[in-house]
């Protein structure tokens, strides 16, 4: 059986004052039916642009996808017209965003945004929407359901707005749910209640799940598979277990050695990653982390490193990943 | 066993000099309605009666989730706001009293360094001249010369080429920024600086980088911070003592390590349970209690302990008792009548 998502070799760019900006420089990733992935990395390393472009929302004309192809059920979404792309997009593919506050509408009811997605995806009137909107409140655990359809955004706190935000991309029984930084705009508490909804929810319901995040520990509590992307392409792709135990990829491992863990003892001192992300209108013909990078060697400058599997579906693109392995065993 | 009877009890220490005194400080902001007349229709509690001292050289850390006070409590001690109740005493002088010549001078020894570092640094100054300005408005180094050695001298001391000082924020990174802050702050050699929310804006690889300065500097220039921040494994990373807030009060206040091996209130267990590991293994073995409901409004809080409508050990009594801070364990200072 094939995938539920396929991308291959996905290429969006830019252009700025600047230059061409190489958001998403050949990006391929695969996501199953019912699984939920973790694409991990830093600002600006195109992990949101990837998640954009699978919607077809990447702002035009200033950015363009120039490459690749993105199979959903076989269907390459790149080749779809606008109509046949909108029949898509809320319906088999969702998207929760970062922001709760800006991505509601804030003059329209939270019951007329529900409803309005049930409308114009499936064939309902409105007090059968009405009730199923009452429904996918209560499925996300907020109370008073029928009183809080008559609210508008700002009657709401973060957390409930996200809440609502999830209610939404779950309304057409969607197959693949896209949450870009669902939880970063929100207090820990609170985040930790939403972490805990979207896992239930994607379970029971089968839903596959791309998660998008910066956060390690976030990653490490609800992935399966784990992408991790650094200046537009992705370096690492394996388990959780073995991204986070068995690193091959040295900006892997720089991460994992910069955030201070709750779980090892204090005082020790971080090891941060030495320098700052590139600039993506200036990368040359060598691998984006060698100016960053305690392993490179000569051949990094020359060679962009391809991904390739190194450990039993574990992947990486490094051509010193058996030195990154080796001293990861050493330092344990 | 000793019991703190009041909120102005503060909770004292063997060790060190004290350097800064909260005592039962409150910040309540009108909320005022009327077009010509205004007048205050209710008042948002943003801190309410807390306590606390830092003494000389440590890293007291202030934690808590938006909304409950720590930012306030921050600018009352630089007198950014007013306090509405209750002493800020700093080196034995009450800041509140003295006049605004002698605040300034005050300030000269009190930094503070903010979040966001693009909107903290002026977009139409140089980096050097944004970091002579203190400078030069008390008056500290009247030579130009003189002002940009000493500029150069602070860029590299914070890790930055002394040439950054001819550019615009605009052309720096985040981190890059961050570093710019503190130079600035550093200009007036300070003995005690406020880091607001210092690191919470900057990517993890960073993040990392300016933790281990602030980390050095301290260390080099005998700092003392008050670090105020919400991402618990930093602060337990950097701080000595650490101080709960929620909802606008103190709820729990240890050493570092004995708060995080061995927190006593229930939100306290609650915040560092909610927090994920980045290890799987670990995370797989853990037991999460999620924390139910939504932090209550400051406007109105709820009556008795704050936290009692999202608590998981609330009895009877928690609904109309305010429990006081008391010293379960030495130094361990626990805000709730069931720890």
């Amino acid at each position: 059986m094939t995938a539920l998502l396929q991308i291959q070799d996905l290429k969006t760019q830019f252009s700025t004052s600047s230059g061409t900006v190489k958001a998403v420089d050949g990006v391929t990733y695969d996501v199953e039916e019912g699984e939920t992935v973790a694409v991990v990395g830093e600002s600006g390393c195109g992990k949101s642009v990837t998640a954009l472009s699978i919607m077809r929302l990447v702002a035009e004309p200033a950015g363009k996808i120039v490459g690749g192809k993105i199979l959903f059920q076989d269907i390459n979404l790149l080749d779809l017209d606008i109509e046949e792309m909108r029949n898509i997009r809320g319906k088999d593919i969702a998207m929760v965003f970062q922001e709760p506050m800006t991505s509601l509408n804030p003059v329209l009811t939270i019951g007329m945004q529900l409803m309005e997605t049930l409308q114009q995806h499936l064939d309902v009137d409105e007090t059968a929407a009405q009730a199923r909107a009452v429904e996918l409140l209560g499925l996300v655990g907020i109370s008073d359901a029928e009183r809080r359809l008559a609210q508008y955004p700002h009657n709401l706190s973060g957390g409930m707005r996200q809440r609502v935000m999830i209610a939404m991309a779950l309304s057409c029984e969607p197959k693949l749910i896209i949450a870009d930084e669902p939880t970063t705009a929100l207090d820990v508490t609170i985040q930790a209640q939403i972490l805990e909804l979207m896992k239930d929810l994607t379970r029971r319901l089968g839903v596959a799940l791309i998660i998008i995040t910066h956060n390690l520990g976030v990653v490490a509590r609800y992935a399966n598979r784990v992408n991790v992307m650094y200046a537009g392409k992705i370096i690492e792709r394996g388990n959780a277990r073995e991204i986070y135990h068995n690193p091959k990829h040295p900006y892997t491992l720089g991460l994992l050695r910069s955030v201070p863990r709750l779980d090892q003892p204090r005082g020790e001192r971080l090891v941060p990653i030495v320098g700052h992300p590139p600039d993506l209108t200036r990368l040359d013909g060598g691998c984006a982390f060698r100016p960053r990078c305690t392993f490179a060697v000569d051949r990094c400058a020359r060679e962009i490193p391809p991904l390739v599997d190194v450990d039993g579906g574990h992947l990486s693109a490094c051509w010193e990943h058996e030195n990154v392995g080796l001293n990861v065993r050493k330092a344990s | 066993m000793s019991v703190a009877e009041s909120d102005t009890n503060i909770p004292q220490q063997a060790l060190g000099d004290v350097l800064l005194q909260v005592k039962g400080l409150k910040k309540h902001f009108p909320i005022t309605d009327g077009i010509l007349v205004k007048r205050a229709v209710a008042h948002v509690k943003a801190v309410d009666g807390i306590s606390f001292e830092v003494r000389k050289g440590e890293t007291l850390g202030l934690v808590g989730e938006s909304g409950c006070g720590k930012s306030t409590t921050g600018r009352c001690i630089l007198q950014l706001d007013q306090p509405t109740e209750g002493e800020i005493i700093y080196d034995g002088v009450d800041l509140s009293t003295i006049s605004r010549a002698e605040l300034n001078r005050m300030r000269e020894r009190i930094q503070v360094i903010f979040q966001d570092p693009f909107s903290s640094l002026n977009p139409r100054m140089k980096i050097g001249d944004i970091i002579a300005e203190p400078m030069h408005v008390h008056g500290i180094e009247p030579d130009a010369a003189k002002r940009r050695a000493r500029v150069s001298e602070l860029l590299t001391v914070c890790g930055l080429n002394p040439r950054f000082a001819d550019r615009y924020p605009h052309e720096m990174s985040g981190g890059q920024r961050q570093r710019v802050g503190i130079a600035r702050a550093l200009s007036m050699r300070p003995e005690f600086i406020i880091c607001d929310e210092a690191v919470s804006a900057l990517d993890v690889s960073i993040q990392a980088q300016v933790i281990n300065l602030l980390e050095d500097l301290r260390e080099q220039f005998n700092l003392t911070y008050l670090f105020i921040a919400h991402d618990l494994s930093v602060v337990r990373h950097l701080c000595h003592r650490v101080a709960v807030m929620y909802l606008g009060k103190i709820v729990e206040l240890a050493e570092s390590d004995e708060l995080f091996d061995n927190p006593m209130h229930p939100y306290t267990q609650a915040l560092l349970s909610a927090v994920p590991v980045p290890d799987p293994d670990v995370e797989a073995a853990r037991e999460h209690q999620v924390v139910k409901g939504e932090i209550p409004s400051p406007i109105n809080p709820p009556p008795g302990c704050v936290f009692h409508t999202r608590c998981p050990k609330a009895v009877a009594s928690c609904q109309t008792d305010v429990p006081s801070l008391r010293e379960l364990r030495p130094g361990h200072w626990v805000a709730c009548t069931e720890a």
